[in-house]
């Protein structure tokens, strides 16, 4: 780890402004930046800790909306009743991310801007365009079993590895980002990048941005919605494939559904193409089976890691299943 | 940097301490607390964990700053003088311990869990609270019979 100048920053405005310096990051829980800069992989000159800013609450607003403060840690959020029990994929999702102890770390920003898996990505005597612009990707044939099957390009099939931006993405969340020089929401569907020659810009973060917010939209479909995650073993791994769905039935006919795909592409895939097919079908396995197809119609493989789009259109179909079957959500 | 962190109760101070030190580090290389271990130190194997204001973390990712005026409690800090944590006298009576050198992150994360449940905790609960606490012994069956068996001896209470 190289020489780096620390500041703890009090409050938004303090950390707004110390981040314009050049080479300045913002440490939030630290269970990533910590062990990326431990790896060399970051080396930011200035490290501005944004963990002591009073943006720790779940807020119910006015109209429905739900505020979660970019400072909560993951395992508050998990816990906090409002999201248990009118987004339980959110609860799931954030539960089946990482270990106790990690969750108790790592804040809901950092979540959101936490960095690839990629083994090359944090390997220095390897290829990876997205640590150094240009070297080219040591992926590409080479260990892939985890990698996207949506959306990769020639220089990166990098995933983003976050459980909770699954479910986020289902739920058309917001993310407030603020800077000296001002406030602005985007969506976070489309928040993360695709690689295309230029994998090294993850996010439309601007470099002197803070997230200060998660906004979750009145959704009463969410009521009804589960987190599934497949992975090598029960617990603390990342996904191989994971779905977060909601769903609304009437008369034995979707009127509702919204879905989204993990570990499957540089963002949190939200599965469109899927939830079309969805729409006005008949609540059956067929149907759950035709709308998994729908959306893996557009997989990719690499060398290794073919299995996962026959993995994604069963996880997918098996979560609706799960879904539609009484007792079956949350 | 000069470093105020309140250890097991007591305020503690270190001086120029280097910004890229972890909270284990200091523990255990300048306060004298050798009882959280160093062993992965990327947050991956648990045998750091102590609490943190209250909240069991890996001291190995917590960067020093972080922790200024903070509360830290350490394994160290459980026991009562001689008289140990109900959670290490079962690891003791159910030979929890094999090499050991899990031991201490997996007594703080146990005792976190058992304080946090009342009664005793499914198996399934258990095990999700120790996912992040590897033992390369494998010894995982004798701990979980400690952990039930604190449990079951703080639920009786």
């Amino acid at each position: 780890m190289k020489d780096f100048a620390y500041v703890s920053a009090p409050d938004v405005a303090t950390a707004v402004r110390a981040i314009t310096e050049p080479g300045a990051k913002f440490l939030g829980g630290g269970t990533n930046l910590v062990d990326l800069m431990r790896q060399n992989v970051e080396r930011p000159d200035t490290v501005v800790d944004i963990t002591r800013l009073p943006l720790d609450r779940v807020e119910e607003l006015p109209d429905g909306r739900i505020r979660i403060g970019a400072m909560m840690r993951n395992s508050a959020l998990a816990a906090h009743r409002l999201i248990r029990t009118r987004y339980p994929m959110l609860a799931q999702a954030l539960l089946a991310g990482a270990s106790g102890q990690l969750r108790n770390m790592a804040t809901v920003g950092g979540n959101v801007l936490q960095r690839t898996r990629c083994p090359y990505f944090v390997d220095l005597a390897a290829r990876c365009n997205k640590r150094e612009p240009g070297s080219g990707c040591d992926a590409i044939g080479g260990f892939n079993r985890n990698a996207a099957i949506f959306g990769a390009s020639e220089s990166c099939v990098a995933t983003h590895p976050s459980d909770m931006c699954v479910a986020l993405a289902a739920l058309d969340a917001t993310i407030e980002l603020e800077s000296v020089r001002g406030v602005r929401r985007l969506p976070l569907v489309g928040f993360h990048a695709l690689p295309g020659d230029a994998p090294q810009h993850e996010t439309a973060i601007a470099a002197d941005e803070l997230i200060t917010a998660i906004e979750l939209p009145d959704l009463p479909v969410a009521a009804r919605s589960r987190y599934r995650k497949v992975r090598d073993r029960a617990s603390y791994a990342f996904a191989l494939v994971s779905v977060a769905a909601a769903l609304e039935v009437r008369d034995g006919v979707v009127t509702e559904a919204r879905l989204a795909l993990g570990g499957v592409a540089s963002r949190p895939w939200r599965a469109h193409a899927a939830e079309r097919a969805l729409m006005g079908a008949p609540a059956t396995e067929e149907s759950f089976r035709r709308a998994a197809d729908a959306e893996l119609a557009g997989a990719v493989a690499q060398s290794q890691n073919a299995f996962k789009i026959e993995l994604a259109r069963r996880a997918v179909t098996a979560t609706l299943r799960q879904l539609h079957l009484p007792g079956g959500a949350a | 940097m000069r470093v105020n962190v309140i250890v097991n109760g007591e305020a503690m101070t270190a001086d120029d301490v280097w910004e890229g030190e972890s909270l284990l580090y200091a523990l255990r290389e300048r306060l004298g607390l050798p009882g959280a271990k160093n062993a992965c130190e990327q947050g991956e194997c648990g045998s750091c964990t102590v609490y943190l204001d209250g909240i069991p973390v890996c001291a190995c990712l917590v960067a020093i700053g972080q922790a200024e005026g903070r509360s830290v409690v350490t394994v160290e800090g459980l026991a009562d003088g001689e008289s140990l944590d109900e959670v290490q006298r079962a690891f003791v009576e159910c030979g929890a311990v094999q090499c050991g050198f899990c031991t201490p992150g997996l007594i703080v994360q146990a005792h976190s869990l058992i304080a946090s449940t009342s009664g005793v905790p499914e198996d399934a609960e258990i095990r999700e609270a120790l996912a992040g606490n590897l033992c390369r012994c494998t010894g995982y069956e004798k701990i979980l019979d400690a952990v039930r068996l604190a449990a079951a001896r703080k639920a009786a209470l």
